[in-house]
């Protein structure tokens, strides 16, 4: 699903550049769900970056389902976006004057679906995510768990080939955190594959697969033992 | 352009206007006031326009009083003071050597310019009233609104020297009484009895109009005053498109030649030169008109610029929004096009709003202002002017919407998205 090969990232701070990926080569397969883990400044949200083309790469090759990733204008960026990425953010990111309904059904309105359609798929991906009846509420009057599922559920409404989370429990407690890993892993079991960028070691655990960057590079690349967040709801 | 028909797309522009209700009010009223100052000023001087083309209506545009009076310089060896007299044969020499001219109205009157008024009676009412002595042409430059029934003085009365008479409205309230019909009565005028052949209304205008009056034909005044071939003045009409001021000189001139006068002496031949007046006056509602549309454009012009920094702020505001809708997968055209539409939406809208408003106020105006003496008539702006400054507003809105919306694209996504 994802092929990546020596890939190199450096950013300019004024006169020296910090290099930041130094030649990483990782590929994940469909249906998985792998952890990236590294301390502040290993670059893994630069990484993730990259996977969801929000950034460039410098140097190497990413493929995205047998599609080369490169030299892409932000109009392409935007339609491969839509087309094959799910995202998931730490801060949720929900459109503040829209309903959780509208919320979700804001991906498909970007793949031209048709009002009714959008209507139909935000409710069913609501409902996915255990908030249907909550679908006419404003994203202030949810809490922040509901929020991150809201959100889930319009990363998934595009039905993406991949999704991408960046640290989806960061700003959560961990009960609810836990809810919330409880869901992806519900979703992967339906054989979506996601990718979560996080710190926290518990979360990494209840991946299937775990990689830890330092420096930028790939210290480890392991499979776990899923730990089911299930046991903890 | 898919974009602009789609429901969808005007829902999200809707909500983002929606959203903020003080910041869109606040972008908003400068383009209103902009629009409705240009609507409300520019139709003022429309209907001031209008005031004084109605106020004018009842004499020709071009036309111009021409008087005589004493000389001021010696000339072919006659002494300065001599006192100059304008008389029938003039007309001849006018038409002939002046062919600008279009009508030619020799005037004698009793009862303005220093004269005695004529004693007027009629059984046991009497009264003294201007008379003036003239001949048809006159009524080609200031038409006279006669009543029912009547007529103004024709070609056969001159003629015929008939003891006929066209008398005003108020010599009628005052010499007849209400249920008498005035046609075909009988007037005296120095004891002399007259037939009455016409009423003519009273329109305000030229500036020796009245409705105390009574016009007999020249030929009849010349007998009964014993004026001979005397003229008191011409009134003079050119033709539409002849300039006025080179018409009124060159009558000037023709009449000191006759007349033996210096052809510098600026005295003895007088003129008073409606046609002048007018242009000045129409050139002053031009002014208001010119005016009121540069104070428009730039009212509107600053609300625009108005609408396009808060349109900056709230993409500014909206960074973070802006750059989850790209992660989502719009595209740098949608985004662009939906802050130019919102930018296009808000000035419309602003620019309707304020059209309304400007044509109720000039409708309150023109109410208020019925039964006031002023020049100041219908009140409407031209509705090319209107659509021009929609245009305007439409294309300053576009225009204006691109810096905002260049300035929405040109972050990237990652640093929209990184933004707290």
């Amino acid at each position: 699903m994802i092929e990546i090969k020596d890939l190199h990232k450096s950013y300019k701070m004024g006169s020296n550049s910090l290099h930041v990926l130094k030649g990483i080569n990782f590929s994940v397969e469909e249906g998985e769900l792998v952890a990236i883990m590294g301390s502040s400044g290993s670059g893994k949200s630069t990484l993730l970056n990259i996977l969801g083309m929000l950034d460039e790469l410098d140097e190497g090759s990413y493929d995205l389902d047998g599609v080369p990733i490169k030299n892409l204008n932000e109009t392409k960026a935007a339609n491969y976006r839509n087309k094959f990425l799910g995202f998931i953010f730490q801060s949720f990111n929900l459109i503040n004057y829209k309903s959780a309904m509208e919320n979700v059904a804001l991906p498909l309105y970007y793949q031209k679906v048709s009002r009714k359609e959008r209507q139909e798929k935000a409710l069913k991906y609501l409902e996915q995510v255990g908030l249907k009846e909550w679908a006419g509420h404003l994203p202030s009057e949810l809490s922040g768990g509901q929020k991150q599922r809201v959100a889930i559920a319009r990363a998934l409404a595009a039905e993406p080939k991949v999704l991408l989370a960046d640290e989806p429990t960061g700003a959560l407690d961990s009960k609810t955190s836990y809810e919330v890993m409880d869901l992806i892993q519900k979703i992967n079991d339906e054989g979506n594959t996601i990718l979560i960028v996080t710190h926290e070691p518990d979360i990494a655990d209840m991946c299937k697969r775990i990689v830890h960057l330092k420096d930028g590079i790939i210290l480890e690349d392991k499979k776990v033992n899923q730990v089911r967040a299930s046991q903890y709801v | 352009m898919r974009q602009l028909f789609d429901r969808d797309t005007w829902r999200e522009i809707f909500q983002s206007i929606k959203k903020n209700k003080l910041r869109t009010f606040l972008t908003m009223l400068g383009v209103f006031i902009g629009i409705y100052i240009y609507i409300v000023l520019s139709g003022a001087s429309k209907g001031l326009d209008n005031g004084f083309e109605k106020e004018f209506e009842t004499i020709a545009r071009n036309s111009m009083f021409v008087f005589s009076s004493s000389t001021s310089k010696p000339y072919a060896g006659f002494k300065t003071g001599r006192k100059i007299q304008l008389k029938l044969q003039d007309v001849k020499f006018l038409r002939q050597q002046v062919p600008e001219i279009m009508a030619i109205a020799p005037r004698n009157v009793k009862g303005i310019f220093g004269t005695e008024p004529g004693v007027v009676k009629r059984g046991i009412k009497s009264g003294n009233y201007s008379v003036f002595g003239d001949y048809p042409e006159f009524t080609k430059i200031a038409p006279k609104k006669i009543y029912d029934g009547g007529r103004f003085i024709n070609t056969a009365d001159i003629e015929k020297e008939r003891k006929v008479c066209v008398i005003g409205e108020r010599t009628q309230k005052e010499l007849f009484n209400e249920d008498e019909e005035p046609i075909g009565g009988f007037i005296e005028i120095e004891d002399v009895s007259f037939q009455v052949v016409g009423v003519h209304k009273f329109a305000g205008g030229g500036p020796f109009d009245n409705d105390s009056d009574i016009f007999i034909p020249f030929t009849t005044f010349k007998k009964l005053y014993n004026t001979g071939d005397n003229v008191a003045w011409f009134t003079i009409a050119a033709y539409d498109d002849a300039d006025v001021i080179k018409v009124e000189k060159n009558i000037k001139a023709v009449l000191r030649r006759i007349h033996k006068v210096d052809p510098t002496d600026e005295k003895a031949i007088g003129a008073f030169n409606l046609g002048e007046v007018f242009k000045k006056i129409f050139g002053f509602s031009n002014g208001l008109t010119f005016l009121s549309l540069i104070v428009g454009v730039a009212t509107i012009l600053a609300g625009v610029i108005g609408i396009g920094n808060i349109l900056l702020i709230s993409v500014k505001e909206r960074t973070k929004e802006l750059g989850v809708r790209r992660a989502l997968g719009a595209t740098p055209t949608e985004i662009r096009n939906q802050i130019i539409i919102e930018a296009l939406v808000l000035t419309l809208l602003a620019g309707l709003i304020g059209i309304i408003f400007g044509a109720a106020t000039l409708k309150l105006i023109d109410i208020l202002t019925a039964n006031v003496e002023l020049p100041y008539t219908n009140p409407t702006v031209p509705i090319p002017y209107v659509l021009m400054s929609l245009f305007l507003m439409v294309g300053l809105g576009i225009l204006i919407g691109l810096i905002p919306a260049q300035r929405a694209v040109s972050i990237k996504p990652i640093d929209a998205l990184r933004e707290e």
